[in-house]
């Protein structure tokens, strides 16, 4: 699969590109200066050699020229470089809108993946090649790190927050998946394959198994079990807000501010639903802190994103909305 | 220099007493120095067998060498000794204790009691933390993320942290007694712009301790207090969030690192100057960027926390601010290597030191610009680029600056000479033991392996032994002047007051100084680094 004594990992993804050219530029200008100094440093170590004991040489003070130009040019140079990275950075943390969602729990000592069609995963995930995946990351214990080093990404799992990464794989295979954040005992078990196939294997692979429940149908059963539905009706006559149509929006909060309905929001509403309370309503919701796994409240959260508001329907073709960005931006 | 009687002379410091009593309870600054070099010592031995111990479960890829748990332990001890108990202290708590009144023309630091104190309390730290290693041992890493080491973490935790943060007084001290001496005690005519490098870096180093040690020891004692009363200041379970650690971790951390480095940074400025024989050049600029790293160092911590999903716009501050760091580091480097244009280069013990140090910090600063870099860090953190990375400043950088200033000044603590060929074997035995052991790191980091593990995929193998290999090596080259320099103190022929033709107040005294250093208090008449005229004779008490 790789030479024998490979000096760079392989490009597997849209971005790992872009990635190594950034590390290559570093590399030229970096490495050309280190040069530069151990020339210089041996080239006067040797030729300025102290011949006698008695040698005096005549007093150098400085120079203000010198100092400006080795000041000004490395800081000019080291300026792009942050300019040129910051530029990746963004790329890397703003998935495409077509990306399909997989969510990612870490657990000691496992990486637990579900794909948007409700296929279940552990330590392998399988991705069509040339489709965007973007990649919901959380944890059920301590902090973990999502590594997969021939797409160049890297997101950290940690518990009580969502963290978002994305990928497009540009080749077929199999590629190390680590866990990058130490996370104790079996830290180097944690490991795993994404394994890249062409899109119609994919739909094979799909297709295996039996027949999964989405996250999106998994989320509206415990919407009844966990008795959500008594209070957020879809008819504006329940104590609680509607929630149809509200994912992804501003919502207004009894304190004045407004916050984006996303997946951070919507999680600390249902575990501590006093923190931010919606206008208009009583903070009388009790927590759900220990009611629901983090696979759960992945799944609670993608039926909510999948609610819309009715006048605006949903396409004839899906009678479920499907939790993918794609059916949305369609 | 020939001149010079070739025998120690008839007083000095370390004839006040042999006995347990005299060392114990002096307040004499150079023997409170040399404690710590005996206790520091004793820590990097412990250091350093943690990562033997490291490097010989990595030389195969299964793990089969130990348990898992012992990895951990080991990867932990070394990071958890080397950092708070052999970088943070070693030069400054040696060599800045010993040579800070010898450089400044005064009797002792300001505060000779507090000095011992901190002794005393370094002591107390250091042996609580090896109590909590070497009975059931710590795992969390040096670094105590949470919430692993609030909730997961089995081990000695709350000892360990108890002990981290009893040492840090030990820190706070020092720099306070510091930072008072250099403002209170200088000789007359000792201006702030005729002070050695030395104590300029030394004084930045000293505003980092006091400014940034409390924030890290209130960090590590919540970790404890989580742990025995469960409150819930990282746990997200009780609305606590583990990230706010590592910000407190890391405002303390990061600027820990120039701790470790700015006073090695101080010594390559003095052994530069000696051994060339030459003004530094641009004096004034390598005094203000000792200032600047001190301050713009307090700004760049959360460059640790790029990929923890950090707002994208908060890290691009922290990026740039982290690409302003660098800046100062380059200008000491250009300054060093210009100072030895047109100079009398001898190529002495102390200055290959200086020549390793120059080679590798430069590496070690440089590949801190792909760390910095938002894009390419998201790849290489947690990765063996960072372990590389950071070995080169640490070691690469502090360890062969300690080094350097051990030989440069050691026949002003002992009065005696060490064996220089030995002296020249063995810096060349660290400088390619050092390479072959942390070069390969940058390579497998780059392929991807992460830090922190105990087994590997079998690809990583033929890097990982070279780097194995190279310890050894260093290893070595290690042993060596430990062992000609402890022959020196009793077989090593005498030194003569000022062997090296050095400029700076502590060689115009004798060597070993007398008690109270100077018979007279010295008055400055000149600008530092006068290597232009002849050294004057050294006056013996």
């Amino acid at each position: 699969m790789t030479p024998a004594f490979p000096l760079a990992p392989e490009q597997a993804s849209s971005v790992a590109g872009e990635v190594d050219a950034l590390f290559l530029f570093i590399l030229a200008v970096t490495g050309l200066f280190a040069i530069g100094i151990w020339i210089a440093l041996f080239y006067f170590a040797i030729r300025y050699r102290r011949r006698s004991e008695d040698d005096r040489p005549a007093e150098i003070h400085g120079s203000l020229v010198l100092e400006l130009a080795w000041t000004i040019i490395p800081f000019l140079l080291m300026s792009a470089m942050f300019v040129w990275g910051a530029k990746v950075y963004f790329h890397l943390n703003r998935p495409p809108d077509d990306a399909m969602t997989v969510s990612v729990v870490g657990k000691r000592w496992m990486w637990k993946l579900q794909h948007p069609t409700g296929q279940r995963e552990i330590n392998e995930l399988h991705v069509p090649v040339g489709r965007a995946v973007k990649l919901v990351i959380t944890s059920e214990d301590t902090i973990h790190s999502f590594f997969v080093p021939a797409f160049r990404i890297k997101k950290d799992a940690v518990p009580g927050r969502y963290n978002m990464a994305w990928f497009r794989a540009t080749k077929t295979g199999r590629y190390h998946l680590f866990c990058a954040e130490y996370c104790g005992t079996e830290h180097s078990k944690m490991i795993g394959r994404i394994v890249v196939m062409e899109p119609e294997e994919y739909q094979v692979w799909l297709a295996g198994g039996p027949a999964p429940e989405s996250p999106v149908l998994a989320g509206e059963k415990l919407f009844t079990e966990l008795n959500c539905i008594t209070c957020h009706r879809p008819d504006s006559a329940g104590r609680g807000p509607v929630l149809n149509g509200i994912f992804g929006r501003p919502v207004a909060l009894a304190s004045g501010e407004r916050v984006v309905a996303d997946e951070a929001y919507v999680r600390e509403s249902i575990l501590s639903p006093a923190a931010k309370v919606v206008a208009g309503y009583q903070p009388v919701m009790p927590t759900y802190l220990g009611q629901a796994s983090e696979e759960q409240l992945i799944a609670l959260i993608a039926y909510i994103e999948s609610l819309q508001v009715p006048s605006e329907g949903a396409p004839a073709d899906a009678p479920v909305p499907s939790r993918a960005k794609g059916a949305r931006s369609r | 220099m020939s001149s010079e009687p070739r025998s120690l002379p008839a007083d000095h410091y370390l004839k006040a007493g042999w006995d347990l009593k005299s060392w114990l309870l002096t307040t004499d600054h150079k023997r409170i120095g040399l404690l710590y070099l005996m206790s520091i010592t004793l820590m990097f031995a412990i250091g350093s067998l943690y990562a033997g111990i490291v490097r010989w479960n990595l030389l195969v890829p299964d793990g089969s060498q130990m348990s898992a748990e012992a990895y951990n332990k080991a990867f932990t001890g070394h990071g958890v000794v080397m950092v708070f108990f052999f970088l943070i202290p070693s030069i400054p708590a040696t060599l800045g204790n010993f040579l800070i009144p010898l450089m400044i023309g005064a009797k002792d630091l300001a505060f000779p009691r507090i000095n011992l104190l901190s002794w005393y309390i370094y002591v107390i730290g250091a042996a609580l933390t090896m109590w909590a290693l070497l009975s059931g041992g710590l795992e969390t890493g040096w670094t105590f993320y949470t919430p692993y080491s609030t909730v997961f973490a089995e081990s000695n935790v709350e000892v360990a942290a108890i002990g981290i943060f009893i040492a840090g007084f030990s820190s706070i001290l020092t720099g306070l007694n510091f930072i008072v001496t250099i403002h209170k005690m200088r000789a007359p005519g000792l201006t702030w712009f005729r002070l050695p490098l030395f104590v300029w870096a030394h004084y930045a180093t000293s505003i980092i301790q006091v400014l940034g040690t409390p924030v890290v020891a209130i960090t590590i004692l919540l970790v404890a207090l989580e742990r025995i009363f469960h409150f819930g200041f990282f746990d997200p379970n009780r609305g606590g969030d583990p990230i706010l650690f590592q910000h407190l971790f890391w405002f303390y951390s990061h600027p820990a690192v120039y701790i470790m480095i700015l006073p090695s940074m101080g010594v390559i400025s003095e052994i530069v100057t000696c051994f060339s024989r030459k003004r530094i050049f641009g004096y004034s600029f390598i005094a203000m960027s000792s200032l600047a790293i001190a301050a713009i160092g307090f700004l760049v911590w959360a460059h640790h926390m790029y990929v923890t999903g950090m707002a994208v716009y908060s890290a691009m501050v922290f990026s740039a601010l982290t690409y302003l760091v660098a800046v100062p580091s380059a200008i000491k480097t250009f300054n060093w290597t210009a100072t030895l244009f047109r100079g009398s280069v001898k190529w002495d013990t102390p200055m290959i030191y200086v020549f390793c140090f120059i080679g590798l910090f430069l590496i070690g600063g440089l590949t801190g610009l792909f760390l910095g870099n938002l894009g390419v860090d998201v790849h290489l953190t947690d990765t063996y680029f960072v372990v590389a990375h950071f070995h080169y400043i640490m070691v690469g950088g502090a360890i062969m600056g300690y080094l350097g200033a051990l030989h440069f000044w050691w026949p002003k603590i002992t009065g005696r000479k060490y064996i220089e060929s030995w002296g020249k074997v063995s810096s060349l035995l660290v400088f390619v033991g050092f390479n072959l052991t942390f070069f390969p790191q940058f390579v497998l980091g780059y392929l991807g392996m992460p830090r922190r593990y105990h087994a590997y995929p079998e690809e990583f193998q033929i890097l990982n032994v070279l780097s194995t290999a190279g310890a050894t090596i260093l290893g070595f080259g290690y042993l060596f002047p430990f062992s000609y320099l402890t022959h020196s103190i009793f077989r090593g022929e005498p030194a003569g007051d000022n062997p090296w033709g050095a400029k700076g107040l502590e060689w115009t005294t004798q060597s070993p100084p007398l008690t109270h250093n100077f018979d007279e208090i010295p008055v400055v008449t000149e600008e530092p680094y006068d290597y232009a005229s002849p050294p004057k004779e050294a006056a013996r008490g």
